[in-house]
């Protein structure tokens, strides 16, 4: 009885760990848009934009919290041996290394966003940018780490919703760059009228 | 010295009454040896007889220089002079003129103000057209071991921007030739203008290169001679750049406070006879001929038509040309000189050119939207305000002929 | 008594997005092309949560809390 119900806790754990991993692409790619969309001034009409600003960041906590879950359970289970330092360090777990590994590396590159964003007002806006931009690392990294560590891939609508969700951020992307307009534009000004254009000689 | 009939002179100070002979040993003749300003304990005399001269900025904003100089020196030692002979100002040509016959004038200077701060370098920072004769005195300095410090030339980059002061520093700084919102800080920690460089933190002096020139002679002849011309309230001799319907435009030595119209006199005589003036440059104020020219040409004098002597410029506007069309012309030429910084700079100054533009040519122009706009346009320096003024005073000194245009009519149609 | 404190902003990181014209509609109306006016009064003491907040969700970092009452609008010159 209570092998069988150590059983289906360490089932638990490791289906826990496998749910809040599809959630947390989920969520991660709804962060995504929403920072792009956040940039490219993209609001709903009647929608203030420090709204949708708050919400990129309250996901993006929330996106922790369950990343937390995720990496804990996945710790705790019995079946697979991936180690407390392979949840910082990339590469370091036995269980699948490259895998895990480039889970590790995805939290990595998260936790740079976030710290950063924390101390955006001493960072300074163009050290805080910089580092932003590897959102745009992490999210693909986690994402070939749920094609190669998920298992459960074969399943129809988890390959669906994590398909669906490269598809969405890819036209996100795709949108963005397409339409992208500095919001100062080149002319008329940036002092290109020379001495010669001068009048009243 | 050459007398008007109303009573206007040249002064010939900074300007030599012999142009050719631009050497050391000419300047030398001329002027005598540098006095050297390096004893510490004559540093707050000698800023203290530059205070009694009450020499002011010859750039356009006139700032006391000794209290600039005051400031500086009580953040010693600063990391350099930067001699601001940019002249982004397309009406004005008193700087190159001054830097092309008077080079040595300008140093002298700059190494005074080096020695009062204790900067560590000089960077001259100058317009295309002078940099071969600035670089050639710069060079016969050096052989002949002039100056206290080293003196590095630097072109300046060819726009209207760049010879705001913030924009100069920026552009010696980092080669980019955009004003950076904050001007370069009086004294304290200058985090970051003023700050880079091998000389280490801290802010650096930057003065108009006429500016310079005074300073030098003050330190020579002191402040009794200084004040020996000129208005007792705004002393001393200044350039003016003297352009537009007068027989002889140029630069001109004066005294502050000759009246306008002398002013006129000493170039000549107006071409035609004149309907408006643009005092101060580009970004000066238009005034009507009538009432300007009897006003002496100081910031006190021309307070009642709302003007002031700014970069030392006069453009003359005969009756029979359209202030609207000019003013569209200038108003054009301003918003594409800015940085493209910020947005309302850009676009303000993008929308009221064309509204102007409108008006010049004769169409529809809602001139409540324009003074709307005139009120809002800003930006991190005072390139839209300078701007805005400018076109306020056209629109209140061409009223009349703005009501023409509105009916389809121009001044310059007349036959 | 707290120091006084008003609203700066830095027009060359300002991009006009508007966050803070929405947070602070009382102090910060926006000009014709989407870019904030600043009254360049006191921060009322009731507001200066909201303040600080706006400060911090510009998306530039372009608004700043100055210390200081009375002075220069918009942050020129």
């Amino acid at each position: 009885m209570t092998s069988a119900a150590a059983g289906t806790g360490a089932q638990g754990l490791w289906f826990v760990s496998r749910g809040s991993g599809l959630v947390l692409l989920v969520l991660l790619t709804v962060v995504m848009v929403l920072g792009i969309a956040n940039r490219a001034g993209w609001a709903p009409r009647h929608w203030p934009r420090f709204v949708q600003a708050e919400l990129h960041r309250t996901l993006s906590l929330f996106t922790v919290a369950l990343l937390g879950l995720h990496v804990i359970t996945a710790i705790l289970d019995p079946y697979v041996t991936i180690g407390w330092a392979a949840t910082a360090i990339p590469f370091l777990s036995p269980y699948h290394r490259l895998a895990i590994g480039l889970g590790t590396l995805a939290v990595d590159l998260g936790a740079a966003v976030l710290l950063t964003s924390a101390l955006r007002s001493r960072l300074g806006f163009r050290s805080w940018r910089a580092v932003h931009w590897l959102a745009y690392l992490a999210w693909p990294t986690a994402f070939v780490h749920a094609l190669a560590a998920g298992n459960d891939m074969r399943t129809g609508w988890v390959a669906a919703t994590v398909w669906g969700s490269a598809v969405v951020l890819a036209v996100a992307v795709l949108i963005r760059v397409v339409t992208a307009r500095r919001r100062v534009p080149d002319s008329p000004a940036n002092g290109t009228a020379s001495r010669d254009d001068r009048v009243l000689r | 010295m050459t007398r008007s009939a109303l009573g206007a002179r040249t002064v010939s100070r900074l300007l030599p009454g012999d142009y050719a002979d631009r050497t050391l040993a000419r300047h030398l003749a001329r002027h005598g040896n540098r006095p050297s300003c390096a004893d510490p304990r004559r540093r707050d005399e000698l800023i203290a007889e530059v205070e009694r001269a009450g020499l002011t900025g010859r750039g356009g904003a006139g700032f006391p220089t000794a209290v600039k100089l005051r400031a500086l020196a009580a953040a010693w030692p600063v990391p350099r002079v930067i001699a601001n002979g940019v002249e982004g100002e397309p009406a004005s040509d008193k700087d190159k003129v001054l830097l092309a016959v008077a080079p040595h004038l300008v140093l002298d200077g700059a190494a005074g103000a080096a020695e009062l701060t204790g900067a560590r370098e000089v960077v001259m920072v100058v317009h295309h057209s002078v940099r071969e004769i600035v670089d050639h005195a710069v060079a016969e300095r050096r052989a002949a071991g002039t100056d206290p410090v080293p003196v590095r030339v630097l072109t300046a980059a060819d726009t209207f921007i760049a010879g705001e002061a913030s924009a100069v520093v920026h552009w010696v700084e980092r080669g980019v030739a955009a004003p950076t919102g904050r001007p370069p800080r009086l004294g304290g920690s200058g985090k970051r203008l003023g700050g880079g460089g091998k000389h280490g933190p801290g802010p650096a002096l930057v003065q108009n290169v006429e500016t310079l020139a005074h300073l030098a002679l003050i330190l020579r002849h002191g402040a009794a001679w200084f004040r020996s011309v000129g208005s007792p309230g705004e002393p001393g001799s200044m350039l003016i750049t003297m352009a537009g319907a007068v027989r002889r435009p140029g630069v001109y030595e004066i005294e502050t406070d000759t009246p306008v119209g002398g002013l006129i006199e000493l170039a000549g005589g107006a071409a035609a006879p004149p309907g408006a003036l643009l005092i101060g440059g580009y970004f000066g104020t238009w005034a009507e001929a009538a009432a300007a020219l009897p006003l002496p040409f100081s910031s006190a004098g021309l307070a009642p038509v709302g003007a002031s002597p700014g970069a030392g410029v006069i453009a003359v506007l005969p009756r029979t040309a359209c202030g609207l069309a000019e003013t569209a012309r200038i108003t054009r030429y301003l918003a594409r000189s800015s940085a493209g910084q910020c947005g309302p700079c850009v676009f303000g100054l993008d929308a009221i050119a064309g509204q102007l533009e409108r008006l010049a040519a004769g169409g529809g122009c809602d001139l409540t939207l324009v003074h709307r706009w005139l009120g809002q346009v800003r930006g991190a320096c005072r390139h839209p305000d300078g701007t805005a003024l400018m076109v306020a005073s056209a629109l209140r000194v061409f009223s009349a002929e703005a009501d023409l245009h509105a009916r389809g009519w121009c001044s310059e149609d007349r036959p | 008594m707290t120091a006084p404190v008003r609203l700066a902003v830095d027009l060359i990181a300002c991009d006009g997005r508007g966050l803070c014209a929405e947070l602070l509609p009382e102090l910060i109306t926006l000009d014709d092309w989407g870019y904030p006016l600043l009254s360049g009064r006191a921060v009322p003491a009731a507001q200066r949560g909201e303040a600080s907040a706006a400060v911090q969700l510009c998306p530039r970092l372009a608004l700043r809390l100055e210390a200081g009452a009375a002075g220069r609008t918009s942050g020129s010159g």
